[in-house]
Parts: C-alpha cells; structure tokens; sequence
C-alpha cells in the first residue's frame, strides 16, 4: 500500500512539473531538503505506524512543491500536558485548603462554579459538538440529583451496618448519573429521526414531563420538594468530578466518536457516507451528556440539601444555554471560562432580585445576536487538546 | 350523553382558545422557519394589558380586543425588528435560542413589575343558558364566537387576498420574492404583528374564561398551544387548528378524569408521541434536502 | 476493448431496480453489472437520474423495488453508512465537505472506520487507543502527501480552490479503502488542464488501489479517458450501454441528447 502511495506521489509529482514553472521547482529543491531531515528525524523517533522509514525518505526526496514538513507540535504538547496535569494538582491540594482558609460563602460560589462547569460541558457536548439543540438539560440534572438524593435518603438507612459516606457519596453520584443516562437512551433514539427544531421541542417537552412527573410523586415530595439531604458535597470532591468530567470529555471528542459527532454537525448526509454510524454516535454522546448532566444534579442536591420540581424548570436549562454560549460551543476551555464568568456575574447581580432572571435571558439574545460563538468558540487552550 | 355534549363544548372553547395561538406559531414558521418561543409570552402579555386597560378605562369588549390586538400586534412586530432580524442569516439554533430568551425576557419582566397573580374583572353579564340539559354560557359562545370569526378571518386573508399570496409565497422563497419587489421585511414584520395579535386576542379571551391573571401563563398556556401547532405540523394552519382540537379534547378528558396535576404530564406525552410517529406533525411535511 | 463481463464474476449487480418520489419515476427497470475493477461511465442528459441511481447505490435513499447485489449480498436495505463499511465509497455532485474543519480532520474522519478501540477505551484513552489514533494521524498526512496537499493540511476544507476540494473529497473517500468508487461529476468546475491531471490520477488510483469505479461526468474526453464501458440513461431508463465508440452511434443516445429526428 505505502509502496504504491509512493509511486503515485512520484507519479503526480511529475504531472504537476508540466504545469509549474523551472523556477518553482527550484525554489522547492531548497525547501525539500530542508523538509527531508527533519520528516526523517520524525521518523526515527516513532518507529511505529503503517510507515516504514525506507518509504519515509523516499517520500521526502519526492515531496512536491510548496509542501512543509510537518509542524513541529510534538513538543509543545508534551509540555503544556505536563502543565497541566501540575496545576490539576495544584488545584485538587487547594481545594483542600481553600475552605480552610476562606469564608464558607467563597467556598460555595466555588462549588457552584465546579458544577457549573461540569453542567456546561456536558451540554456542550450536544449543543456544541454535535449542533443539535437541547433544551432539556435541566431534565437530566433533576433526575441525577432526585436519584442520588433518594438513595441517600430512603435506601442508605435501610442498609444495616453504616458506611463512610467517604465511601458511598461517589457511588450515589454515579448512580443519579447513570439514572440520567438511562433516561437519556429514549431522548437518543428520538433524535435518530429528528433533528433540528422538532429535537428542540422534543427536548423541551421532555424536560416538561420530567418536571411535572416529578412534581406528580409524592414519595419525593411532589411539588414541595425533597427535604432533608446531608451537605456531602464539599470542594474536593466536586473539583475531583469536574476534572474527571473534563478529563472524559477530552478523551471523546478526541476519538473517533468525538470527530463523528463534528462531522454530523458538519454535514450529516456526508458523515453517513464516511462510514460514521451517525445512531451510536448520537446515542453514546446522549448517553455521556446526560451521564455528567446527572453527576451534577446529584452534587447539586448534596449541595444546597433541598430540591424541588422547580428548581429545574426551563430557566436553569437557559442558564446553562448561556454559560454554553457565553463561554464558547464546542470548545472545552470555553467551557470553564462560561461557567466562571456565569457564576460570578450571577453573584454579582444578587442586588437585582427579581430582575436578575431577566437579564440572563438578555445576555443570552444579545450573545446571539453579537457574538453567537461565544469567547472562545471553536477554539481551545493547548491543556485540552491531546498529543498525537 | 348530556355529559358528553357538555365536554365536547368545552374542548371545543379550549381548543379554540389553543388554535388562535398556535395560528401565532405556525403563521411565523410559515414565512421564516423559525419557531417563535416568545410567542407563549405575547400571548400572556395580551392578557395583561387588556387587565391594564380595564383597570383604568372600563372599556366594552370589542374595543378592548381591538386595542389589545393592536398594542399586542406593534409588540410583536417590534420584538421581530429587535431581536429576530439581526440573526435571520444566523443557524437554526441560534433563532431557537434568541426567541427562548426573548420569552423569559418578556416573561421575567412581568413577574418583576407583578409578582402575584391578578384577578380579571368581568367585561359584561354572563348569562347561563339551559336546553335539554345542557348548560352553555354567553361567555362560552363569545369565547368560540370570536375565535371562529378571527380564524375565518385569517383563513379568507390568507387565501384570497394579494397579501395573503405573498405571505404565502415567503413561506416557499424569502429571496425570490425579495426579488420581485415586494417589500419582503415589510410582509415578515406584518406576519409577526397578525400573529402576536392573534395570540393576544386569544390571551384576552383565556383571561375572560379563566379570570385570573399570571406570568406564568406564557409558559403554562402558551406553550401548550405551541404543542398544538407542532402536533398538527407546524406551519400549516388547518394542521394548528387540528392539533388544538386534539389537544383541547384530550386537555378536557383527562381533567375529568384525572387530578389536574396531571395535565402538563399529559399534553407534553402526547407531544412526544406523536412526534415519535409522525416526527412533523400530523400534517406536516418533513423538509425536503437536496442530495 | 478486451473486457467481457462473461468471464468474471461481477461485483455489483443491480437488477431491475426502481424508484419513485411520489408519482415521479425518477429510475425505471434498470439493470446492469460491474465487474471487478472496472470502470464504468455513466451518462445522460439532466434529471436523467444518475445522481439519485448513486444515491440508492450509497443507501442515501432506499429504492422502491429491485436489488442491488454487492459480492452477491443485498445491500439495498442497508444504510449508508453499513454500505461503506462494505467497501462503497462516493464523492458528491455539489461538493459536500466538512467545510468548517481542516483537510487533516476530513481525511481522519473517513479514516476512521478502520480503527477498532471500544467506546470504553476511548474514554480512558488506553494504549491502543493511543496508538491507532498515532497511526491514523499519520495515515492521513501520507494520504494527503499523495494528493499533494500536505501544506494545506490544517487549512479548513472550505478555504480550497475548488480543484482542490474535489480532489480533497476523493482524497476523503478513498480514505475508507474502498473497493469501488462512486464519482459524481468529478470534473465539474474544472478547467482543461486540472481536468486531464483528475484523469491521469484516477487510472492511476484505479490501477493501484484495485477499486472499480463508476463515474458521472458530462465531458466525453474524461469518459474516454477513464472508462471501459458506459452506460446512458435517459429519463431513469438504461438506453444503451458499450463502449464509448459504440453508443456514440447509437441512435437512442442521439435522440435522447438531440431530440428525434424530423422525417
């Protein structure tokens, strides 16, 4: 196969001389060159791949005109991955420290931030990545935190002897996640045949019934709410799970899942005829979305110990629509910087009580209307991306 | 069988309030194939200022509708200028967004300026009258009365006026019909208005039957019409009215059968399964793409 | 021409196929066999119904009746991205890139479908994952290397000429390694001499990469060129098939293209 490439590239090379001028082809004689040793460095250093180094230098000495060697990125991210698995670090010593140190009300905008963010890349992750649009978000938060909070509540004191709730926190966590993304498979097949605006409503409806279904148990407390949650949810542990978020969700959209779910954004018909099988891509980013949607609802109801229907209702679906696009679609670092900003900026307009819920939906119209991708749409700092 | 008839006249008053808002919806899918969030708002908003007007001016009925539907009408044609317009060549996504934050934009504004629900005054003496055991109430013809007259209305415009042709026409080619001279942002601003003023007699005529007053309503009634227009496939008017029809039955069956918690539960899953069947609506066509 | 169908055994049959869009018969009884690595024009006027027979070729649209048979197996039924993972690859008429995304990512895209890590170990990114994701970052810059569009490689796709994107876009699905080529209007937009470069460069990928193809294209000179056979339809019916010289005589071909002869 790599012999044949060659031979064509050869091939193609000698077409290409009829049509580009002497002087062209000089002036790349003297960039090749340049080109071949470091390709060939490459080369030596990673021994594997489908190419052997023997092809390798043959290629070179044929490369084309006005072709580069390949950027030297390498280094870079071994760096900045280096850098940032310090300050990961760094981060979960602090969060050690920080309520410590610092008043319980900075602690708490931090907890707030830590979910925040966890809610906003999750979201991302279908709003962002894969261009659909859902605004049922809150729905998956709300099952994650009623899951995780009814264990807590009602089945852990049916077990007899006591466990650590160092021990049995990150399990209710997890099963609230997995909860939400149960529920998330039905919202995946739904958007197997829809797509677009009928999803959004599909969505929408479906945070509807989550909601009103909710508010229909009265083993959960029905409208009024689900009392009595232990504060579990401490720093470290919501820094711990926003990092495995961010972590997990590096991971997939640098997979083949990840680059599938762009190119159903891209050009859905396309990414069919590049083999992509759009319904488990769709399924798997439904699944991971509403999965982290879930942890968040759970750490949220360990957090503030008092849930209700309807303090999930389409307002916290549009908050976190705004840290999306505030911080930037499809972007992980755009992501955190969402959230952060959010956060902050929904301390700060406490004084405005009521009005506060008008200007969220306000920033989000005119985000859309100035600056639709948001900070840093598309675009992401080098500690979120993967080496090769 | 009394009762039967009695219910079906109740879905009917339910279903027709329901059908001038989905109109709403479906008249500005028609001409820009965007579904507008905020339209459950203008709705509720109509319902509000006809409160206001009454407060201050004792009005008689029609001319309060007629107000109402004006006001409501500059409102929504405004809202469009604003805030739809900028993004008109943006994605899907982001026309779904501005139009959802636009809807809590109008809806938080009324909570901020009256936080408690108001009660609507009565605009004339309700009369209650009895044949063969059925009770229906002039309130109740009004409600229909009106409606039917504004869907006609609408109906006759849309199909047999120059106007209604070009409404018509954007829904098939926006730059086409920029094309042939006819003042394409004009036509849209004027769909929004008719829409909005639509939505806003409907909210009138919800406050005249349910007299109480909220901002919730945008969401708790308008929405549910926004059901209705996508049931019967959004942006197709008979589709609106069908899925209003539908909703209004199933709205009036489960409320005698069921506690009325249950009813956002049953008209969203109705949604749902509907759509996994017919995924456009029952008359709605999918989008046609080319390969 | 040496080739006969007879000898080998074909790789894609289709058979009586049919397709209407409501009343519209856009394909009507059409039939017709390729053999191994083989390349077959197809020609006809416009809405003859090429572009929607590689639409039901590529599973993009399924028929209303007939069979496509790919190394003896139904495949009409498939989906299409089951048909690629067959060894059925297309190009499309109104170039559809990623447009947003760079020439890298495109090629990887496609490359995709050969790489086997679960979804599990995409997540916690073990060794193997890293190591096919190496290798198909790597497969993917030589693949460009070949098209010679290696400088562009982290340009987005829709910033190219359109030659380039054409040749980006048969870059793509030869990605996928497949054993016949789907080509709808390659040529389209391209002048005289970008023209005769797509044409040596596909006899040459059609001999080194043993893919069969068939192809869509309005100019004759490219058809004589790369094909052994043509076919041409008119109106979703197949009017003759041969060699270019033999249905350049045909007199349904003439007709079709020039209307009927006057009496």
């Amino acid at each position: 196969m790599i012999r044949l490439l060659d031979e064509f590239r050869c091939h193609f090379a000698m077409l290409r001389k009829h049509t580009i001028g002497l002087t062209r082809i000089f002036h790349t004689d003297h960039l090749r060159r340049s080109g071949s040793q470091m390709d060939t460095a490459l080369i030596s250093k990673s021994s594997s791949g489908s190419m052997d180094s023997y092809s390798r230098r043959q290629t070179s000495s044929l490369a084309l005109p006005h072709q580069p060697s390949r950027p030297p990125r390498h280094d870079q991210y071994e760096i900045s991955g280096l850098t940032s698995f310090y300050l990961v670090v760094l981060g979960g010593c602090s969060s050690f420290v920080i309520p410590e140190l610092c008043s319980n009300y900075i602690t708490c905008i931090l907890i707030t931030l830590a979910i925040n963010a966890i809610l906003c890349v999750s979201l991302n992750l279908i709003n962002g990545y894969m261009g659909e649009f859902s605004v049922g978000h809150a729905a998956f938060m709300a099952i994650g935190a009623y899951g995780s909070a009814i264990i807590t509540v009602k089945i852990l004191p049916l077990i007899p002897f006591s466990l650590s709730s160092f021990l049995t926190f990150p399990l209710m966590v997890v099963a609230g996640g997995l909860l939400a993304a149960l529920v998330g498979i039905p919202l995946a097949l739904l958007s197997f045949k829809t797509r677009g605006d009928y999803l959004a409503i599909i969505t929408l409806a479906f945070l509807m019934i989550v909601k009103s279904a909710l508010e229909n148990i009265s083993y959960v407390g029905g409208p009024r709410g689900f009392l009595g949650i232990p504060p579990l949810t401490t720093l470290p542990w919501v820094y711990f799970w926003a990092v495995v978020t961010f972590w997990i969700m590096r991971h997939f959209i640098h997979s083949k899942w990840g680059r599938s779910i762009i190119a159903i954004r891209e050009d859905e018909i396309a990414a069919e005829a590049m083999g992509v099988s759009t319904r488990s891509a769709k399924m798997m980013t439904f699944v991971i979305s509403s999965f982290f949607a879930g942890i968040a609802g759970g750490l949220f109801a360990h957090q503030i110990q008092f849930i209700n229907p309807s303090s999930f209702d389409i307002l916290r679906s549009t908050n976190i629509l705004v840290m999306v696009y505030l911080g930037g679609v499809a972007s992980l670092s755009g992501s955190l910087v969402g959230a952060g900003v959010f956060t902050i900026l929904y301390q700060i307009l406490q004084p405005l009580g009521v009005w506060r819920m008008v200007t969220m939906p306000l920033l989000l119209v005119l985000l859309m209307i100035f600056r639709p991708r948001g900070i840093m749409g598309y675009q992401e700092w080098s500690c979120f991306k993967l080496k090769e | 069988m009394d009762y039967i008839i009695q219910q079906v006249i109740n879905a009917i008053q339910l279903g027709s309030i329901y059908g001038l808002i989905a109109l709403g919806y479906s008249l500005v899918y028609g001409v820009l194939s965007m579904m507008n969030f905020a339209h459950g708002d203008l709705f509720m908003l109509g319902a509000f200022f006809c409160l206001l007007l009454e407060k201050i001016i004792p009005l008689p009925l029609w001319l309060a509708l007629l107000l109402t539907m004006l006001v409501i009408g500059c409102l929504g044609a405004l809202l469009e200028r604003l805030a739809y317009r900028p993004i008109r060549h943006a994605p899907k996504v982001s026309a779904i967004i501005t139009s959802l934050g636009c809807g809590l934009i109008l809806e938080n504004i009324t909570l901020a300026m009256s936080p408690y629900p108001r009660h609507m005054p009565t605009l004339f003496q309700n009369s209650i009258f009895h044949f063969h055991g059925i009770t229906i109430s002039s309130l109740q013809i009004i409600v229909i009365g009106i409606s039917l007259l504004l869907m006609i209305l609408l109906d006759v415009m849309i199909r047999c006026t120059t106007l209604g042709m070009v409404i018509r026409a954007l829904a098939w080619n926006r730059l086409m019909v920029s094309l042939l001279g006819i003042p394409a942002n004009r036509i849209i601003s004027f769909t929004f208005a008719l829409g909005a003023a639509l939505g806003a007699a409907a909210g009138l005529l919800y406050a005249l039957t349910y007299p109480v007053v909220s901002s919730s309503m945008g969401i708790a009634i308008g929405w549910k019409a926004f059901i209705a227009a996508v049931i019967g496939g959004i942006g197709n008017m008979r589709g609106a009215l069908l899925g209003a029809f539908i909703l209004g039955s199933t709205e009036v069956m489960s409320i005698t059968m069921l506690p009325s918690t249950y009813r956002d539960l049953i008209a969203y899953s109705l949604l749902l399964i509907i759509l996994i069947f017919k995924p456009y609506g029952i008359l709605g066509e999918p989008p046609t793409q080319k390969i | 021409m040496d080739f006969t169908p007879e000898k080998q055994s074909p790789i894609l049959e289709v058979s009586l196929l049919n397709k209407n869009f409501g009343g519209m018969r856009t394909i009507i009884d059409l039939s017709f066999e390729l053999a191994p690595k083989e390349c077959l024009g197809i020609i006809g006027p416009n809405g003859a119904g090429k572009t929607t027979l590689f639409n039901l070729l590529s599973g993009i649209i399924r028929p209303s009746s007939g069979k496509i048979l790919w190394f003896h197996q139904e495949i009409q039924k498939k989906s299409s991205s089951e048909i690629v993972h067959l060894g059925i690859a297309r190009t499309f008429q109104n170039i559809r890139l990623f447009k947003q995304l760079s020439v890298l990512e495109n090629i990887r895209i496609a490359y995709d479908i050969h790489l086997t890590y679960t979804p599990l170990q995409a997540l916690l990114r073990t060794a193997l994952t890293r190591e096919e994701e190496k290798k198909s970052a790597q497969a993917a810059m030589e693949l460009l290397d070949v098209f010679s569009i290696t400088s562009l490689a982290h340009q987005p796709a829709g910033s190219l000429s359109y030659g380039d994107q054409r040749r980006l876009e048969i870059a793509r699905a030869l990605a996928l390694h497949p054993r016949l080529l789907l080509l709808d209007e390659p040529a389209a937009g391209m002048n005289e001499s970008e023209m005769y470069q797509l044409v040596e460069l596909l006899q040459w990928i059609q001999k080194k990469f043993h893919v069969s193809m068939l192809l869509i294209e309005h100019h004759m000179a490219f058809i004589n060129g790369l094909c052994d056979r043509t076919l041409v339809l008119d109106f979703g019916t197949l009017i003759a098939q041969g060699t270019l010289e033999e249905i350049r005589h045909d007199r349904r071909v003439i007709e079709a293209y020039l209307g009927e002869a006057v009496t």
